[in-house]
């Protein structure tokens, strides 16, 4: 009996080890022996940091690391103070039929690919675009108006992709707040800021502290948005990773850039973490 | 009706006319009533008549489709729930899981900005008062539904509310705790001598607790009085059906006589009892309490009641004080009769056949329409 | 127990058996592998062709991380095949006698094989080759856009756009006067061309719209009229001289950058034969004409232009007089280390303010 429950215990598990082992903890291992050689010269490498030190020294990919931890951090809060009303009126003021339509709508969006995603907003924002032809048409605007190749418009196309992975958790945390809570919150004395801010926020907590760490990680992690929307200035971590894999072939570099990316995400989810006064278990169980 | 009263004489509450529609449905129809300071009231009533909606309107929280509420002879339908002088303990009770004890109980002291010092000094003088001193570190999943319930009670009555609304706060609870709830909260009303305006669909609470009870059925009040006045002079049959258990038969009026009526079942019996407005050929329902009807071995013991019949003995409802029998009368019907204490009829058992009687004036009869 | 074993094995040989019927796992560009093409060899063959699209950078970058497996016939420019060879091992030296050597222009031919032979191995043979140069609207920009360095004129500011690669700072670097090839073989030379060639892309970025990515994102941009100037392959601006005629592919004055696609064997194909005969089958002046029709680009078969559309020959000769053919800049083998110092430079310019 005992010897069964055993076998049981590690035919669920090996999915699991399998998974965990083969296709992240290995590849790790071998990305980190990458990126700690040096290239001496044709199929000849060398231990050592110099892939670490130049990725810190050289001002270019420093600049473009912070850049893009702090375009990351910016999307995550803009997408939390865009997704969070939404998430309110669908769990809170939507009802029935009008939640589920609503719920659906933010689902829509991911029915195409993200590429295809991301050419909408082209089409949308460039030049001879829907936009700037209604702004002329309009009077809005009396020459072609450029919305495309920019932050902003990187930006937009940031949170667009990262809405429903905010809007899910916080949906799911606000559900769970009684009505009567909220009133209870009026009922005091409380005012709408104040009923927001001592019981709506710290009750969906898990839900935006878990929706953070998701939108920060799919934004610092997005390939195709800053590319394609982010226009002439805009170099992304992710872009340097893969012209260092790809394009140059130089796939030590490449992998400790990788590594620092790892390390700057870890770090960031950690910092939320100990902001908020939360543990990892908590947010995610 | 009285706006110039002086404050000190006016009702804490008084509700004028209340109507509130959600659509073609009417919630409440036209329902007034005043609540004396420092008193104890309930609104009984089934789910769905109304009282929830009565009660909401009262904390702020709808807005009435007409008729005006007054609290301390003012009105406040243009005052928001946050600054109305009424608190509200909720149905799950809502104290805020995110805050400890102490920070539920000041909250509203805290948003009335009051200083710090202030504020714990009050907190520690509520959980004196509520028997639960030293608890305000804990969070509200520690306690247990008793405390929680005097927690949330005592987070309103810091505030030192004009009226304090209860929305079946007790309907969470056991039944143990629920009937030791009942005095304790009763008891919490005398000592913060506030006004309580208590909703519930269940009559044992309101009739152990209130001096004055509102039946309340399908948006109108039926009756307000005591417990009492529900309980023997029900004004209509919701009153007499809904308050207490009752023997009931319908039938047709075959013949008055001032207050008295004799009344012939549907079964074929006739009945005689009390009711007031009734005339022969009328259709009508007479109710008989259990406790009303007294049993006998004999027919001759009930010689002095008005009411006479003979049945066997179906089932015996053991329930201590409280015991009774069903009785399967001539023509079919069972009848839940009390079976006295007195030791009498201990040896009673199923299928034994007994005489039950009782006089015309334990016996109200209503007309009924159609 | 015995049932699993057997499966098992029957698996097996089902898997090997699908190898040896030979599947042509071919790693290629768009186009050089039209459906009709396709059917016809697997008709006449009984081979099967199983066709991925891709780029120089992933191709190497795909054969490079299997060590040169996954495909058994791959289609790299004739400059990346030497570097990445001596690097990474990953192609396979081919047995030239085994290809019907008539059917390739001997010039063209002879050129690839010396360009792609390391250590005495003969690694690539030429497919499909073309130019790259300025796709302009010559109605707007016509007069004013004559050679690379011309698209950071003030008067096309902002309606420009080229790509952040290294043909375009190999471009830029002839349109300055300098010549980089020449300079292949001297690191120092190389790097201080580069560093002329990003101070004038730096210079130069205010005027670019957007760097462009993708083909299909350039043709919006050119189609739409956003852009009216820029750096793109020739068949690009045919095709769209195709739709506008004031659009079309102009070799700069500097001289067209000229590339040859080749065909090479991964170190670990297990198709040999198949790819052989995919070579020796794709190069008949018919099929190569085909090939052509669909890429837009001629290839290295010999008498496959009498097959060609009239149109595009039209179009080629329009975009290349004698004196623009003969001032074609073919791409030598690229040597190791270059593409570091270029890629520095390409990062610079993008994260230039």
């Amino acid at each position: 009996m005992r010897a069964e429950t055993r076998i049981g215990f590690i035919l669920l598990l090996t999915p699991l080890v399998l998974w965990l082992g083969l296709l992240i903890v290995i590849p790790h291992i071998d990305m980190a022996l990458i990126s700690l050689r040096e290239r001496i010269s044709f199929g000849v490498y060398e231990p050592s940091l110099a892939q670490y030190e130049k990725a810190l020294t050289e001002p270019l990919y420093l600049r473009t690391f912070g850049r893009t931890a702090v375009m990351s951090v910016l999307a995550t809060a803009i997408t939390l103070l865009v997704a969070f009303p939404v998430a309110y009126y669908i769990a809170k003021m939507a009802k029935g039929r009008l939640q589920q339509v609503l719920f659906l709508l933010c689902l829509i969006p991911f029915y195409v690919s993200e590429l295809v995603r991301t050419f909408g907003w082209m089409i949308l924002l460039r030049e001879t675009g829907l936009i700037s032809s209604l702004m002329q048409w309009v009077g809005l605007a009396d020459q072609p108006v450029e919305m495309l190749y920019n932050d902003a418009a990187m930006m937009v196309g940031l949170v667009y992709t990262s809405m429903l992975f905010m809007v899910v958790p916080l949906v799911t945390t606000l559900e769970s707040l009684d009505d009567s809570v909220i009133e209870a919150g009026y009922d005091l004395g409380g005012n709408g800021w104040s009923v927001l801010r001592e019981i709506i926020i710290p009750h969906a907590m898990p839900g935006v502290v878990s929706g953070c760490i998701v939108v920060f990680m799919l934004s610092l992690g997005n390939y195709l948005t800053p590319t394609m929307l982010g226009g002439k200035d805009s170099l992304w971590f992710t872009e340097m990773i893969y012209n260092q894999f790809i394009v140059r072939s130089n796939w030590e570099l490449g992998a400790a850039f990788g590594f620092m990316l790892l390390v700057l995400s870890s770090a960031i989810v950690w910092g939320m973490l100990r902001l908020t006064g939360r543990t990892l278990q908590e947010t995610m169980g | 009706m009285t706006p110039d009263l002086a404050p000190d004489l006016a009702p804490d509450l008084e509700c004028v006319d209340l109507v509130k529609r959600f659509g073609d449905t009417t919630a409440v129809d036209n329902v007034s009533f005043t609540v004396p300071p420092g008193s104890f009231f309930s609104i009984l009533g089934p789910s769905g008549c109304g009282k929830t909606t009565i009660m909401r309107m009262i904390a702020g929280f709808l807005e009435p489709t007409s008729g005006d509420i007054r609290i301390k002879g003012g009105s406040v339908l243009d005052v928001a729930p946050n600054k109305r002088p009424v608190n509200m303990v909720f149905q799950h009770l809502a104290l805020f899981p995110m805050m400890t004890i102490a920070e539920n109980i000041g909250y509203g002291l805290r948003r009335r900005g009051l200083p710090k010092d202030q504020i714990t000094r009050k907190v520690g003088e509520a959980l004196e008062r509520i028997g639960l001193p030293g608890i305000g570190g804990r969070k509200v999943d520690e306690l247990s539904g008793g405390q929680k319930q005097r927690v949330a009670i005592a987070r309103c009555m810091v505030l030192e509310p004009d009226v304090l609304l209860l929305d079946e706060p007790l309907g969470a609870l056991d039944l143990k705790l629920r009937e030791h709830m009942k005095v304790e909260l009763k008891a919490l009303q005398a000592a913060f001598d506030t006004t309580f305006v208590y909703i519930t669909h269940d009559q044992s609470e309101a009739l152990v607790m209130s001096d004055q009870i509102a039946v309340m059925n399908h948006g109108r009040f039926e009756q307000v009085g005591t417990g009492q006045d529900l309980y023997y002079r029900p004004d209509t049959p919701f009153v007499a059906g809904f308050i207490g258990d009752s023997n009931r038969w319908t039938g047709r009026v075959e013949r008055t006589e001032g207050e008295a009526i004799e009344m012939r079942t549907d079964s074929g019996l006739v009945m005689r009892a009390s009711g007031a407005g009734l005339k022969a050929g009328d259709r009508a329902e007479i109710f008989v309490r259990p406790e009303s009807i007294r049993l006998a071995s004999s027919a001759e013991a009930l010689s002095v009641f008005d009411n006479r019949l003979q049945g066997t003995v179906t089932s015996i409802l053991f329930n201590g004080a409280a015991s009774r029998i069903l009785v399967e009368d001539g023509v079919g019907e069972t009848l839940e009769v009390t079976l006295p204490q007195s030791g009498e009829f201990a040896a009673l058992k199923r299928g034994d056949a007994v005489h039950i009687g009782w006089g015309s004036v334990q016996g109200t009869c209503f007309g009924r329409i159609a | 127990m015995t049932r699993t074993i057997l499966l098992t094995s029957t698996l097996l040989a089902g898997l090997a058996g699908a190898a040896q019927a030979d599947t042509l796992r071919l790693l290629t560009w768009g186009g050089y592998a039209p459906d009709d093409v396709v059917e016809m060899f697997e008709e006449q063959t009984g081979h099967t062709v199983e066709v991925t699209k891709s780029n120089n950078e992933e191709m190497i970058a795909k054969l490079r991380a299997t060590g040169g497996g996954g495909f058994d016939l791959a289609q790299p420019s004739q400059d990346r095949v030497m570097g990445p060879q001596m690097e990474f091992g990953i192609y396979k030296p081919i047995d030239v006698s085994k290809l019907n050597q008539d059917l390739f222009i001997p010039s063209m031919l002879e050129a690839t094989m010396k360009n792609t032979t390391v250590n005495g191995d003969v690694y690539g043979v030429p497919h499909v080759w073309g130019t790259s140069g300025l796709v302009l609207n010559t109605a707007e920009a016509g007069d004013t856009v004559k050679d690379y360095t011309d698209l950071c004129d003030p008067a096309v500011a902002g309606k420009v756009s080229y790509r952040l690669k290294r043909p375009t700072l190999i471009g830029f670097a002839f349109a300055m006067g300098e010549d980089p090839f020449a300079a292949y073989g001297d690191e120092a030379k190389y790097k201080e061309i580069m560093e002329k060639v990003e101070a004038k892309l730096v210079e130069c970025k205010a005027n670019v719209k957007t760097y462009w990515g993708g083909g299909d994102e350039l043709m919006n941009l050119l189609r739409s009229g956003e852009v009216t100037a820029s750096m793109a392959w020739d068949t690009g601006g045919w095709k769209l001289n195709g739709d506008n005629a004031d659009i079309t592919f102009v070799a700069p004055t500097s001289g067209a950058l000229g590339w040859i696609d080749t065909f090479v064997l991964p170190a670990k194909g297990q198709a040999d034969d198949a790819a052989y005969a995919w070579i020796n089958f794709v190069m008949q002046p018919e099929i190569a004409a085909k090939i052509t029709a669909s890429a837009g680009n001629f290839t290295a078969s010999a008498g496959a232009d009498e097959y060609a559309e009239e149109g595009l020959k039209a179009k080629y000769q329009a975009s290349f007089p004698q004196e623009a053919i003969d001032n074609i800049k073919w791409y030598p083998p690229v040597p190791a280390g270059l593409e570091s110092i270029e890629g520095e430079v390409l990062d610079r310019v993008q994260a230039a303010n």
